[in-house]
């Protein structure tokens, strides 16, 4: 008879027993400092348009030296938040790319997005103001068709 | 005035966390109401220091390596922040740096002006040199009326007798400058990555500003 699929190597739970820790310790930590440095990145690059909000792990409990297991632990934290981040920061990112274009569309084409509006936030840009498709003339360019994109003033004026 | 001197670290301690350091420096000074030009000083602190620095601030190498520290030791720094960005939130919620006399002053200026923390207690009430280790089970923080007990494991700061802080946590009242101090014991920990040279600086600012002859 012949073994077309050839068994999976047994790993040997004992191995790993008597290995000295240290160096994994070690290992965990520099990646919880690459992971706290990447997460740090993307919370400023957030700012000030998207608000994120940075949920705590918990189970605090005050400093002590960590076991490889809660360092481990510490680790997988880490990722799970990096990962929420940086969804809601590529979600983000898709939305203003969004309203690129419809802001684009709008000034090609006025008369298709009547009313539209779209503020500065919404495409990533600091400031005050936003973009409006209205008709010019008022009455006599909606009947006639006449429509023009316009950006408001800027920032109210402090009181 | 002498220079800061390092404390001990325990070796389970220094195998896990081997540029981690505690340093200390004596010095003559009482506690007391903050004399005007450290008020104004706050005061252009407060200026110069808005939401987007706060912000950015866990991006700087300084604040970073002690949000990693705080890490690696089981902290959450976005639960329980670091005293930087604890002196950062504070400044943000009160609209300034408000000042809360001539030691809580001084030890908020050299955290804020280097990043780097520092804690004081009563000299006087200090036995031998300071270092950080682990608490054993039957420790308690601070001695007297006041001490209530620690969890075994926790990283405390300590002296000959037994602990009086936890690390990164207000120092036990017992032991805290109080108006009978004449000499403090200024304590500062150097995260790991955290360059000597900003330790002494907070060190040093703050007992320049404890200096009010």
């Amino acid at each position: 008879m012949v073994v077309l699929d050839a068994p999976f190597p047994v790993v040997d739970p004992r191995i790993g027993e008597d290995v000295d820790e240290g160096a994994a310790r070690r290992t965990l930590r520099e990646q919880i400092a690459r992971l706290e440095r990447q997460l740090g990145d993307a919370v400023v690059s957030a700012f000030p348009q998207t608000r994120l909000e940075i949920r705590p792990a918990g189970g605090g409990g005050g400093p002590r030296m960590l076991s490889l297991g809660e360092l481990e632990r510490q680790r997988d934290g880490l990722e799970v938040r990096l990962r929420e981040v940086r969804s809601v920061l590529e979600a983000r990112g898709a939305e203003v790319e969004r309203n690129r274009v419809l802001l684009e569309r709008m000034l090609l084409e006025p008369k298709r997005y009547k009313f539209a509006r779209l503020h500065r936030a919404d495409v990533d840009m600091g400031g005050c103001g936003a973009w409006q498709v209205r008709p010019r003339l008022g009455l006599i360019g909606m009947l006639m068709g006449w429509w023009q994109v316009k950006l408001s003033s800027g920032c109210p004026l402090a009181t | 005035m002498t220079d800061p001197e390092l404390g001990w670290i325990d070796p389970r301690v220094a195998e896990e966390l081997p540029r981690l350091r505690l340093w200390e420096l004596r010095v003559e000074a009482r506690d007391g109401p903050s004399p005007p030009t450290m008020r104004e000083r706050l005061r252009l602190l407060s200026d110069r220091f808005h939401g987007a620095k706060a912000i950015a601030m866990r991006r700087e190498p300084v604040p970073h390596a002690y949000r990693v520290l705080f890490r690696h030791l089981g902290i959450d720094p976005d639960e329980d922040r670091t005293p930087v960005e604890a002196a950062a939130l504070a400044r943000l919620r009160h609209g300034g740096f408000q000042s809360q006399g001539l030691l809580a002053d001084a030890l908020l200026l050299a955290v804020i002006e280097t990043g780097v923390p520092v804690w004081a207690l009563d000299d006087a009430k200090v036995e031998g040199g300071l270092g950080i280790r682990p608490s054993t089970g039957t420790e308690s923080l601070g001695r007297g009326e006041l001490a209530h007990d620690v969890v075994p494991g926790r990283l405390v700061v300590a002296d000959d007798h037994g602990p009086l802080a936890q690390l990164f946590g207000d120092v036990a009242p017992e032991h805290a400058v109080s108006a009978e101090t004449t000499a403090m014991r200024l304590f500062s920990v150097q995260a790991p990555g955290v360059p000597g040279i900003h330790v002494e600086e907070a060190l040093w600012t703050c007992t320049e500003a404890l200096d009010t002859t």
